[in-house]
């Protein structure tokens, strides 16, 4: 009696053993969103996870944009990397020359997964994608750069709107200053609103090659153009008391000092309209809307910011299965809605928005004012000058105009002398990418 | 002198070899990495590799913002040693001569070298906060008078005193053990004959601690050219406009966020080589000087 009770549960064992499904197969994901976007990005995972069991992404978090690309790198060299990266726009050169990714659209073509590529709205995809238009990474968190204002402060002042040329914008700083705003505009320098933002919606070039997509020999051309004049206007205007600097190493940065009503305006990206919302002082009245143009100048697209996705190359075939699938999820309308409910972030697709719009998700706070940043995005279509950026060593470029704008603005130097140092440097820059990647050319 | 000597050679490397290993694996062989890829430029994804010889040092060498680091390092590594050598001093000498909670403190002070440097940076970034913190109270009465974030100087100054005041404690301990291994009977002696306090201090106690000061003075050069990263990095990040842009900051900036992994590696290169001729330096010609009792 007890032997066959033994067989009889070794027997069941062994069976359910046989007809257990297969381990679902995992694969990782490194993401450098942090903090509240981070953990919507969990979430991501986690629902993916839950929509089947074929696969099981594993979703870490690097902290940090750089971080994620860094220890991608490391791991990469050990033969210990992700599948999938989250790699922002500095660190997209690097990825694009060295060749190790897997193009997105070659790869759901490979795996026979349908996508609309022409659905994406060209502003984004243009940013991701190779010189005959072929998709390498997915877009995933895009957001563009709009101006943040405070309504009641500004009807205060006698401006009913919000301007849309610089040369209205600063008349509006004055009237605030003189009726009394001690903080008309929460400021803090940043090469990705002022120098790159601010180029796209003027059709200025801030490159030679147009901004680097014919080339490996661009040369930096920003100390030549509209953007001289721009930051002359800002350190004028730091001068007479019309801005203030505010950086979180001084206490609030723009953003929060935006949010807690002690700046009529701050500019900065879509992203932070989430955020904004949830740390705003009760009872403030405030609303994005495009970035100003100079008089005169015809307003053009801007670009993106935030990262997409990448499929890094050697890795096994199920795992790359595993990617196509969860990249097919986040294309879904419904992943798209999840994200922009969470986060500030715009779908990435026409449908996508249309959906949105269609069901007034826009009409209504929290999330009313984010579609100032697809009309920003598609103001127009992508001209050569407004595809994006793609130069080598954009990190250090980023970093040479940034040091040299500080001095430029604790009146060491003139903002012509501070911009042509940092085109000298980042052309120094570009000529070692270069040569790094001597007779290679960009895909 | 007897020499102890192992019958057993065995042992003696089985003793010495994880010490070994841990200084080949994480000195000999980063090193020997760090050497070849400052020979060649590297791509960060791999994938290639160019020779170029002294090109990557010829172009750091000819480079302004280099120098500045190496200024901005040897300002720092000098004032923030001077600065906590000195407060050490000061207080292994009133902990010496036992004045009240002379207890207390002796234990006390040893805690602060515990703390981690990032851990100290966001501590004085907190303390430094124009707008929040101790210096606001000056900014209220004179604004302006303390802006770190614009003002180079005040930068500087900031991350010297975090840095001096973590080493204070390590600094201190030495300080103490040295003092007190001065005889009782000496020190009675000149008090006897009617030394002050000062008196006693600059003639008996200093002259008879130069081993310990010499020790510390490399200890502390050193550790402020490559302990200070965690300081820098979570209080100005290399700036304003690279007023605190440290050699070995520098040196993480270029490789791990602007991956120029070749320049990075020819600088830490570089850096090893600087610490290595000081630390030559000092054991040549300043021991010279000391006498060991």
């Amino acid at each position: 009696m007890k032997l066959s009770t033994i067989a009889a549960a070794a027997g069941i064992l062994a069976l359910s053993g046989g007809a257990a499904s297969a381990e679902p197969i995992k694969f990782e994901y490194w993401y450098g969103l942090s903090g509240h976007l981070g953990s919507v990005v969990q979430k991501t995972c986690e629902r993916f996870n839950a929509s089947q069991d074929a696969f099981e992404i594993v979703c870490v978090g690097q902290e940090g944009y750089a971080q994620a690309v860094q220890n991608t790198i490391a791991a990469f060299r050990a033969g210990k990397h992700p599948t999938i990266v989250q790699a922002y726009d500095a660190g997209t050169a690097d990825l694009m020359m060295s060749g190790e990714f897997y193009p997105v659209q070659k790869m759901m073509a490979d795996y026979k997964i349908a996508i609309d590529w022409k659905n994406y709205f060209p502003g984004i995809a243009n940013y991701y994608a190779s010189s005959k238009g072929e998709l390498f990474s997915m877009p995933f968190n895009s957001s563009t750069a709009v101006m943040y204002y405070n309504i009641d402060q500004l009807k205060a002042a006698g401006v009913s709107e919000p301007p849309a040329t610089w040369e209205g914008f600063e008349a509006s700083l004055k009237k605030l200053k003189a009726g009394g705003q001690a903080c008309p505009f929460a400021y803090a320098p940043s090469s990705w609103v002022d120098l790159e933002q601010f180029s796209m919606a003027h059709n200025v070039p801030i490159a030679s090659n147009n901004n680097g997509y014919d080339g490996l020999d661009s040369k930096l051309l920003f100390n030549t153009t509209l953007h001289v004049k721009h930051m002359e206007n800002l350190k004028r205007w730091k001068d007479e008391g019309l801005l203030q600097i505010r950086t979180s190493q001084g206490g609030l940065n723009a953003r929060d000092s935006f949010a807690q009503g002690e700046c009529s305006y701050y500019f900065g990206s879509i992203a932070s309209h989430a955020t904004v919302n949830a740390v705003a002082k009760k009872g403030l009245h405030w609303d994005v809307a495009m970035l100003p143009v100079y008089k005169g100048v015809e307003r053009h697209n801007t670009v993106v910011g935030g990262a997409s996705l990448w499929v890094l190359s050697k890795k096994s075939d199920d795992e790359y299965r595993g990617a196509a699938a969860y990249l097919a999820f986040l294309a879904t309308p419904e992943s798209e809605r999840f994200w922009s409910e969470n986060t500030g972030y715009i779908p990435v697709t026409r449908t996508g928005f249309k959906k949105l719009m269609d069901e007034g998700f826009y009409s209504a706070p929290p999330y009313k004012g984010r579609e100032v940043a697809i009309e920003s995005l598609t103001y127009t279509e992508p001209g050569p000058l407004t595809r994006g950026i793609r130069l080598g060593g954009f990190i250090q470029i980023r970093k040479e105009w940034m040091n040299e704008i500080e001095t430029a603005f604790a009146g060491k130097k003139t903002v012509q002398a501070a911009l042509d140092t940092a085109v000298e440097r980042g052309n120094a820059a570009l000529a070692k990418f270069a040569r790094l990647y001597k007779g290679k050319a960009l895909p | 002198m007897r020499r102890a000597y192992f019958k057993n050679n065995w042992v003696a490397a089985a003793l010495v070899a994880p010490q070994l290993l841990i200084i080949f694996v994480f000195f000999y062989w980063p090193t020997a990495q760090a050497l070849y890829w400052a020979f060649t430029l590297e791509q960060p994804w791999g994938g290639g590799n160019e020779w170029v010889g002294l090109d990557n040092f010829r172009s750091i060498v000819e480079d302004e913002h280099y120098w500045n680091s190496v200024g901005v390092s040897i300002v720092f590594a000098l004032c923030a040693t001077a600065l906590s050598m000195g407060m050490a001093l000061t207080l292994a000498l009133a902990a010496d001569r036992q004045l009240r909670g002379y207890r207390a403190y002796r234990v006390g002070m040893i805690w602060p070298y515990a703390v981690a440097a990032p851990a100290v940076g966001l501590a004085f970034r907190f303390i430094f906060n124009p707008s929040a913190g101790l210096m606001s109270h000056l900014n209220a009465i004179w604004p302006g008078v303390w802006d770190p974030i614009l003002d180079g100087n005040h930068a500087l100054a900031m991350v010297i005193v975090a840095g001096a005041w973590k080493q204070v404690a390590y600094n201190f301990i030495f300080f103490l053990a040295g003092l007190q291994s001065i005889p009782r009977s000496l020190v009675e002696a000149t008090a006897m004959d009617g030394a002050g306090v000062l008196r006693r201090m600059i003639d008996l106690q200093l002259p008879l601690l130069a081993p310990t000061v010499f020790f510390l003075l490399v200890i502390n050069i050193t550790d402020s050219f490559t302990d200070s990263f965690g300081i820098v990095d979570t209080m100005t990040a290399g700036g304003p406009a690279r007023a605190t842009d440290l050699m070995v900051f520098k040196i993480y900036e270029d490789g791990f966020r602007g991956l120029d992994y070749s320049g990075a590696a020819a600088q830490s290169i570089i850096l090893m080589l600087l610490v290595m001729v000081l630390t030559f330096f000092q054991f040549r010609y300043v021991e010279r000087r000391i006498h060991y009792s």
